[in-house]
């Protein structure tokens, strides 16, 4: 009985000795080592991939943000800024729950099934506001030219890019609302879209953060 | 180009990188499981942890090794996340719950990585990178030596030893593991994915004010999160965060890593019982099965059914506009395939089907390719029991790689496939049948029911991923699932090494004619037939209940 109480003993000193010194390995070494590399190498890539517009640091290019106005009494969500390119709903974005000192952003999804009531109602409700929003004189938009990524809130809470298609839509909008010709926001939206990588991989998308910081500068130069 | 081109043309770049890393990587990790030399800073390591990486061990004391650093592990790093609060380097965040934290240790050490909290919120750099990340590698290295004690009953006659687990956890982290990731790393950061140790900062916006991130090693996780088939992702969105995975081509690099070693283990195990041809009946095995899978997903959720999903024209909820469906699904597939459960899009917002298919994957039992060394021994233990189905029907005692398939061998196989459906049906129908763990659901109706059958799926088969609708940061559900992971992960093991040492004492039979050829085609379909037979009559009803209900009905 004592001796295999030692035994026992014996063994689990020499696991926790194994995970100390793969602790430091693995846990010490390697995330030293390959952030070394990293902010020596690609420091703008490992510190965010930050987008700095007249001298400010404006966001990541990898991170979307929400373009809205400011909250009005009584209003429990803001409504868009219809001045500026729109991102993807994020319905499944959070605040922090725990370790409240701090207000951060939740990444997160909506994880409502397809057959959820209240995401049809955000779905259906999403899409009358993009036809409507987007509608100018004599050119009305029609619910079925609406692509699926304008509606439905991404995985993260925070894609940076939508579809072309959703990015040409606005077009009309933007340029009425900045009082531009419409050309050359459409021009502006054709230097932004990035195809697939390679001509297959991913998928082709507009980032809206750098759509609208070239606006702005169109609409400043103007 | 159509995106379902594009998509067919991700999964054949993915097929030809992983072809041409088979034969290297595989022969290679069976020369590092097979070879007598030590490296440098290995010995150093067996001298710090007074282990003879010599000493030649039988299954009990194999066993002993495993169970001794995994209980060690889940203690360390659940006093790791109790101590939070107190520790230096910790973003000043408050320690974590004792369920919560029992949880995430059983969850990270059981290579399942499920996680009821949210990264971002919860966790410091300390804890993180400290421990976390350190069971990324040493869960999977853990892995990967059972899987080749395995292979070494198969290849060794008349003796009981199966080799040396430390000697064998050292080598699987220091020299298959540690270099891939930390390649992997570098080129994720090159796409996008940080890399710092900063702290919580604010970040000016596009429309003014600011907002709060928090900075951390994350491409270094993220590599080994998906290299070691782990998961656990170092923000709440796991791998659909822009941090995590910044465009399309990480997208295929991260599932790459997922897919690789597993696939290459089975040219790991032909060379290593001395017949390639028989490690490429398994990868066909897995290969049909992957290919099959990842059409499925691809055809349901390109064709969306499902109400909210035909309003919007399309199944992007939950996904992200850089990978698309194509991009999404195929990841969806690799991760519940294999034992890794990131995600770079929102399983519970697929189509029904696409739901199903994702459950189904785990259900198989993670095999094709599976997890980091649990995808092969579960494989193999799939390959007996196909051999032992033809060998009833021929009336022959049943013979796999010159081993017979004995009473002790087939009791052993049968537990091993038993264990995780008990823990999956059991637990959910103990949820289901309890007052207040559904009140957990988002969803109602057939979908709420798969959250749970999901979360125990999931944790039950060491995968970590989730239907996320479902609230699981409750008492019961932390210690639940908990148990599940654990059971899930060990006692499969027991039953793995167990067989291991039974197979290895035996003498090998000689093939005859009579011989079934366990390294032809027809084997890998009737493996196939196996496989889709014993998972299919164990969870069609559970199926039928919830993914299925859903997918018909619309």
């Amino acid at each position: 009985m004592n001796n295999s109480v030692a035994n026992t003993a014996r063994l689990l000193w020499a696991g926790l000795r194994a995970l100390l010194v793969l602790t430091v390995v693995c846990g010490v070494l390697y995330p030293l080592a390959v952030t070394g590399v990293a902010q020596g190498v690609f420091p703008d890539q490992a510190n965010g991939s930050e987008i700095t517009a007249n001298g400010k640091v404006v966001g990541s290019e990898l991170i979307g943000q929400r373009y809205d106005l400011p909250l009005k009494k009584g209003q429990e969500t803001a409504a868009p800024d219809l001045k500026w390119f729109q991102p993807r709903p994020s319905n499944g974005l959070g605040t922090n729950s725990v370790n409240t000192q701090y207000k951060l952003i939740l990444s997160g999804a909506t994880n409502r099934s397809g057959d959820n009531k209240e995401l049809i109602d955000w779905v259906t409700a999403a899409k009358a506001a993009v036809v409507k929003d987007n509608s100018v004189p004599g050119h009305p938009v029609s619910p079925s030219d609406v692509p699926a990524d304008a509606v439905t809130s991404s995985g993260s809470g925070l894609d940076p890019a939508i579809s072309p298609a959703y990015a040409q839509l606005q077009v009309r909008r933007v340029a009425e609302r900045n009082h531009l010709p419409v050309a050359q926001v459409e021009k502006l939206v054709e230097q932004h879209t990035d195809g697939r990588i390679l001509g297959f991989v991913g998928e082709p998308r507009v980032n809206v953060l750098q759509l609208n910081i070239a606006l702005k500068q169109l609409v400043d130069g103007a | 180009m159509s995106p379902v081109l594009a998509g067919v043309l991700q999964v054949l770049a993915l097929v030809v990188a992983l072809g041409l890393a088979y034969r290297p990587l595989g022969d290679y990790m069976a020369g590092v499981y097979s070879s007598n030399k030590h490296l440098r800073v290995e010995k150093w390591m067996y001298k710090a942890v007074g282990a003879d990486p010599n000493t030649q061990m039988r299954w009990p004391a194999y066993l002993r090794g495993v169970l001794a650093f995994s209980a060690v592990s889940v203690l360390f790093l659940y006093l790791l996340q109790r101590l939070q609060g107190a520790l230096p380097g910790s973003l000043g965040f408050a320690s974590i719950d004792p369920d919560q934290a029992f949880n995430t240790a059983a969850s990270f050490v059981a290579n399942t990585n499920w996680q009821s909290y949210s990264g971002e919120q919860a966790m410091g750099h300390v804890v993180q990178t400290g421990g976390l990340a350190v069971q990324n590698f040493v869960s999977a290295a853990v892995g990967m030596a059972v899987a080749v004690a395995l292979v070494r009953g198969f290849a060794r006659s008349r003796t009981g030893e199966l080799g040396n687990f430390w000697s064998d956890l050292v080598r699987g982290t220091v020299r298959i593991l540690l270099p891939i990731a930390t390649v992997g790393a570098l080129v994720l950061v090159a796409c996008g994915a940080i890399q710092n140790f900063a702290g919580i900062h604010e970040v000016g916006q596009f429309m003014g004010g600011s907002q709060q991130w928090n900075g951390g090693a994350v491409a270094s996780q993220e590599a080994i999160k998906e290299l070691g088939t782990n998961g656990g992702g170092y923000f709440n969105a796991n791998s659909s965060h822009p941090f995590e995975n910044p465009n399309g081509l990480s997208n295929l690099l991260e599932i790459f890593l997922i897919l690789v070693i597993p696939f290459a283990m089975t040219r790991t195990f032909g060379r290593m019982v001395g017949s390639l041809k028989q490690g490429y009946a398994i990868l066909a095995t897995m290969g049909i099965i992957w290919l099959g899978f990842t059409s499925l997903m691809m055809w349901t959720e390109f064709a969306h059914h499902g109400p909210a999903f035909e309003i919007a024209g399309g199944a992007m909820e939950g996904k992200e506009t850089r990978f698309g469906i194509g991009g999404s699904s195929i990841f969806a597939v690799a991760t519940t395939l294999t034992s890794t459960g990131a995600v770079n899009s929102f399983h519970s917002s697929y189509t029904g089907f696409g739901g199903g298919i994702t459950m189904l994957g785990m259900q198989l039992g993670e095999i094709a390719p599976g997890g980091v060394g649990s995808g092969l021994y579960g494989m193999l233990v799939m390959a007996i029991i196909a051999v032992f189905i033809a060998g009833l029907m021929v009336g022959r005692t049943p013979e796999y790689l010159g081993k017979k398939i004995g009473t002790r061998e087939i009791k052993l196989a049968a537990c091993y496939i038993l264990i995780t459906p008990a823990l999956v049906l059991c637990f959910t129908a103990a949820a289901m049948a309890l007052p207040t763990p559904p009140h957990s659901m988002t969803n109602t109706g057939a979908h709420g029911f798969s959250e749970v059958l999901y979360a125990y799926t999931s944790g039950a088969n060491n995968n970590g991923s989730a239907f996320a609708g479902l609230n699981a940061d409750t008492q019961w559900f932390n210690t639940t699932i908990g148990l599940a992971m654990l059971l899930g992960r060990f006692l499969p093991m027991v039953f793995i090494l167990a067989l291991a040492g039974s197979l290895a004492e035996q003498k090998p039979v000689p093939a005859t004619v009579g011989t079934l050829g366990t390294h032809k085609p027809l084997f890998s379909g009737l493996l196939v037939g196996t496989i889709l037979i014993i998972t299919g009559l164990t969870f069609f009803p559970a199926l039928a209940l919830g993914p299925l209900a859903e997918g018909l009905a619309s």
